[in-house]
């Protein structure tokens, strides 16, 4: 090996200078090069992968040496979840508006079994059959003796039969603690309350949640720990609400009908006192949905008073003949004739029985319920304004009543409002609302013409919304409602002492291919009370009702919903703190007072 | 007489094949395969019954089927190891080629056997997932590459090799297959490793997967959560990786027994992702640590026998393969003793895949032909007083 010279030509000059070919040197230095950086390469390379090789050795140890220190942990019972997402379950209190118990919750039990710790499967499941009825021996003979290491047996169990399962002494039989949603007046305010049910389990504990109605519309405030377990106040009254559902279904039963319903509602605070839906349910057994083959509205999950949404009917009359005195068009002694025939677009309209009253006040088409008189007034005020009207009435939006199931009350109305729709709605068909609809357009003219929103949370004073009509015209409507009752279709209706003024409505029942049932009827008593001064408003709602009364078929709202709603009133208004008040007769503007 | 009539029989050029190959293959890492393979088809007993019983077949369908692969798949790195390395690199390259344009045509041809993500050709009998046989032809192909750009006036085969992984893992990730695709990524970045990447550089790529990591971590809900429910110290059982680490628990330092084990019969990947799980329930923590031995071993061994090679390309291949193969089989057990966040990915030579465990025989048939002792040229050394 030759040294390499100091000038890297010098070799290649050099043998020029000898006559030697130098491309043989050339390739020699080329050569000498790529060993060099071969070399280099090669020892760069050795080293990382020396790197490498401790790498893997190490990553793999850190593998094998993890396994260990898993394999050689104990074994844990399965947890629902990993700490920090702990289960919440203090879950508040619900109570009516005097503070009673509505809903609370009620520690009970869970019971599983873990058969590897069982010592005698088969007496277990003897045992177990004996206590639970429902379980079937032979099939927990097979789950306690099989492959399976865990299984529920019960979701929750009384203290007694905890009791009894803890006498048959098998240790593999175990007991997870259970906050239980109790609801101690059993089908009482059913649908306002709507029941809860199990969401996250685990063996310690298990979430409850809302499922439907209050529980499910306020469910994030009632498992906020933040509320510190703050009862949630609802405006229902427990006494009231009592009362009214069993004279709802008494009255239901009387009347024949297959579903019912009432609104009792504050005019001032819009609070709804009592709320009622036939036929209920006990949200502590809440049943399931029904499938199929059966109408979900007639089923007892559904809410009728809110839900529901209905044709109904001539209660209705008393907004067109409001609104028409408040926009100064007529007031209650104007005269209209009612006379017909009358066709509205080729479509006629008729009153009941095909009566003809011929020319009427105002005031005696609500008493006398005249479809024509009503539909008139209607053609005066005109689709537009009627419809401002109603919406400002809020007729068109599901009611802004706080239990989930009010969205699903959304209104049905023509979308094409022409002369006809005008005409109809006018008398209250062609538009289907919730009696709780129904119960807030009352109450606003109740209360002086001011909207107020229904809702279920107590209020601590009136909660006037926009003022939807002058307090004339409210005025008015109510003297024309006292007129209903007083010598009108509504003459079941007087309850000695509350002065109560109503309308009645009756509607035929739309088929759902379209048409209308001959014999069957929605029959509606809207009411307030007392008429000079009214306090509450009550919607009572009966689903085809039928009376046999002097010997004739019924089913008219003055046979079947106004007795209904007046022994209702009779039975609820000293609860509410109503006293009998002699009404103050026509002398109005002259105030009574006592020295 | 007789040669001198008919001329002398052409000597045979040095060792036949047999004995050479014999002589200087890597015994210790081939042994590791041969338990591997005996390893995986005991565990196959052990975790696919209940996947034969949920698709109607016979307890051990898929052992069997695993057998009839895994005799192919012995018998392709049998012959493949008895390769010089110049063939495998020409053959490996050809096999590159269709691997690439087939798992370019997935799109159009494959099917994804109603998982999601096109992976597969469907062949009847079975399925062959070409990106399985497209990682040890990638190696070889960027080893060559990189081998290239060290000779003087070579070609710039760091770029192009680079610019050949990034098609390869945007088409992985395009099926989508990011397991798949980290693996050519990391085999790539090995050999670039290995073939001396600048220091400054690497340093640089680890401060940018960092920051990557945290960009990933703040802006994808869906990062962060995998990667809270990594950090999270208590593990949900109800998931796979609940169940996996439960079954790790209860198998303890001996296992419960053969045919005992239960996590089989929740996880559905339990014959794939999870066998290690299946393992460490039924046999305990000694067969766990063994197979954990035999993958470090063929890895170690290999990467230990290259750093004597000299030829560049053999090296570079030899770490490609070795790196991956154990990479893999790390990420795998990794995740199931929650070492890392949690990424689907197969036990090579253990999990069940046809695809998977023929194209794991050609890779390591590879790898022992690379690691295949050789005449290093010590002598040349010790002439040129170097050695």
């Amino acid at each position: 090996m030759s040294r390499i010279p100091l000038r890297p030509l010098a070799r290649i000059l050099e043998a020029r200078s000898k006559g030697e070919n130098p491309d043989v040197i050339e390739r020699e230095n080329i050569r000498q090069r790529h060993e060099e950086m071969q070399d280099r390469a090669r020892a760069r390379a050795e080293g990382r992968l020396l790197v490498l090789g401790v790498f893997f050795f190490c990553a793999f140890s850190v593998v094998g040496a993890r396994m260990g220190l898993l394999a050689t942990s104990e074994a844990q019972e399965p947890l629902a979840s990993a700490q920090g997402a702990n289960i919440a379950t203090q879950r508040a209190d619900i109570v009516d508006r005097e503070g009673r118990i509505l809903a609370t919750n009620f520690e009970t039990h869970s019971l599983y079994a873990q058969p590897p710790l069982m010592v005698d499967p088969v007496a277990a499941a003897a045992g177990l059959a004996q206590v639970f009825p429902d379980l079937d021996k032979e099939r927990l003979i097979k789950d306690f003796t099989g492959k399976r290491k865990f299984i529920w047996i019960k979701k929750r169990i009384s203290p007694e039969q905890k009791q009894a399962v803890h006498d048959i002494g098998d240790p593999g039989l175990l007991f997870g603690p259970r906050e239980m949603r109790l609801y101690p007046n059993g089908m009482l305010a059913a649908h306002v309350l709507g029941g809860a049910g199990f969401g996250k389990e685990g063996v310690n504990a298990a979430e409850v949640i809302g499922v439907a109605g209050v529980e499910k519309q306020f469910d994030g405030y009632l498992r906020d720990p933040a509320n510190g377990a703050k009862p949630l106040k609802l405006s229902l009254d427990l006494t009231v609400q009592a009362a009214a559902e069993r004279v709802l279904l008494g009255g239901m039963k009387i009347m024949n009908a297959k579903g019912a319903s009432s609104v009792l509602m504050n005019v001032h605070t819009g609070e709804v006192i009592s709320v009622a839906s036939l036929p209920a349910f006990d949200p502590n057994d809440r049943p399931r949905p029904p499938t199929s083959g059966f109408d979900p509205s007639d089923s007892p999950l559904f809410n009728r008073a809110v839900q529901g949404v209905y044709e109904l009917g001539s209660v209705y009359k008393i907004f067109t003949a409001a609104q028409a005195v408040d926009l100064g068009l007529v007031n209650s002694e104007t005269v209209i004739d009612t006379s017909g025939p009358m066709r509205i677009g080729g479509f006629p309209i008729g009153e009941f029985r095909n009566k003809n009253y011929g020319k009427l006040s105002v005031a005696d088409i609500i008493v006398k319920s005249s479809n024509r008189g009503t539909g008139r007034l209607a053609m005066q005020i005109g689709s537009k304004r009627q419809q401002d009207f109603l919406n400002s009435l809020g007729m068109f939006d599901p009611t802004p009543f706080e239990i989930v199931e009010a969205q699903g009350g959304q209104p049905l109305f023509p979308k094409q409002w022409g002369e006809l729709s005008t005409v109809t709605i006018s008398y209250g068909h062609g538009l289907s609302t919730s009696p709780m609809h129904l119960a807030a357009g009352y109450a606003a003219i109740a209360n002086g013409g001011h909207y107020v929103s229904p809702t279920i949370l107590r209020q601590k004073g009136p909660q006037y919304g926009p003022r939807v009509m002058s307090p004339t015209a409210a005025r008015q409507a109510r003297k024309m409602l006292r007129k209903v009752v007083t010598s009108g279709t509504a003459s079941f209706g007087e309850v000695p002492g509350y002065a109560v003024g109503g309308k009645t409505g009756t509607a035929d029942k739309p088929k759902p291919r379209g048409g209308y049932y001959e014999d069957k009827v929605i029959a509606t008593f809207a009411t307030l009370f007392p008429a000079h001064d009214p306090k509450y408003v009550l919607v009572v709602t009966l689903d085809e009702p039928s009376i046999l009364a002097y010997g004739k078929k019924r089913r008219t709202a003055g046979w079947t919903a106004v007795p209904v709603a007046a022994e209702m009133i009779g039975r609820i208004a000293p609860l509410l703190g109503l006293r009998p008040e002699v009404e103050p007769g026509e002398t109005a503007g002259i105030t009574l007072t006592s020295n | 007489m007789t040669e001198m009539v008919y001329g002398a029989v052409p000597a045979q050029g040095g060792e036949p094949i047999l004995p050479k190959w014999w002589r200087t293959l890597d015994k210790w890492s081939m042994s590791c395969v041969l338990i591997l393979f005996g390893v995986g088809l005991l565990l196959g007993l052990a975790a696919s019954p209940p996947l034969a019983a949920r698709n109607g077949f016979d307890p051990f369908h898929y052992v069997e089927r695993q057998a009839i692969f895994g005799g192919a798949a012995l018998v392709a790195m049998l012959l493949t190891s008895m390769m010089s390395p110049i063939l495998v690199r020409r053959l490996a390259v050809l096999g590159f080629l269709c691997a690439f344009v087939a798992l370019a045509l997935l799109p159009v041809f494959g099917t994804d056997f109603g998982k999601g993500a096109v992976r597969w050709y469907s062949l009847g009998f079975a399925s062959f997932q070409p990106s399985e046989f497209l990682k040890p032809g990638f190696v070889v192909v960027a080893a060559w590459l990189f081998a290239a750009s060290q000779e003087i006036n070579g070609p710039p085969g760091r770029l192009w090799s680079f610019a050949l992984c990034m098609a390869i893992v945007a088409m992985l990730v395009m099926q989508p297959d990011f397991g798949q695709a980290c693996l050519v990524l990391f085999g790539w970045g090995v050999m670039y490793f290995v073939a001396g990447a600048p220091m400054l550089l690497l340093v640089a790529m680890a401060g940018f997967v960092v920051l990557g990591g945290m960009v990933a971590y703040s802006s994808s809900e869906h990062f962060a959560r995998r990667i809270d429910g990594f950090l999270n110290p208590d593990v949900d059982p109800t998931t796979q990786l609940g169940y996996a680490t439960n079954a790790i628990r209860e198998g303890g330092l001996f296992g419960v027994g053969v045919g005992e084990g239960q996590v089989k019969w929740s996880l559905p990947d339990a014959h794939t992702d999870f066998i290690i799980a299946v393992a460490a329930e039924e046999y305990g923590l000694i067969l766990v640590l063994i197979i954990i031995l035999l993958y470090a071993s063929i890895v170690v061994r290999s990467l230990l026998r290259l750093m004597r090679e000299r030829d560049p390309f053999i090296r570079l291949a030899g770490t490609g393969l070795a790196c991956m193969f154990g990479v893999q089989a790390m990420i795998n057990m990794g995740v199931a003793v929650r070492l890392l966040p949690a990424k689907g990915m197969t036990l090579p030579f253990v999990s069940y895949g046809g695809s998977s465990l023929i194209a794991g025989g050609i890779a390591l048939g590879m790898l022992l032909a690379f690691t295949r002792t050789r005449p290093q040229g010590e002598f040349g050394d010790i002439l040129r007083g170097r050695g």
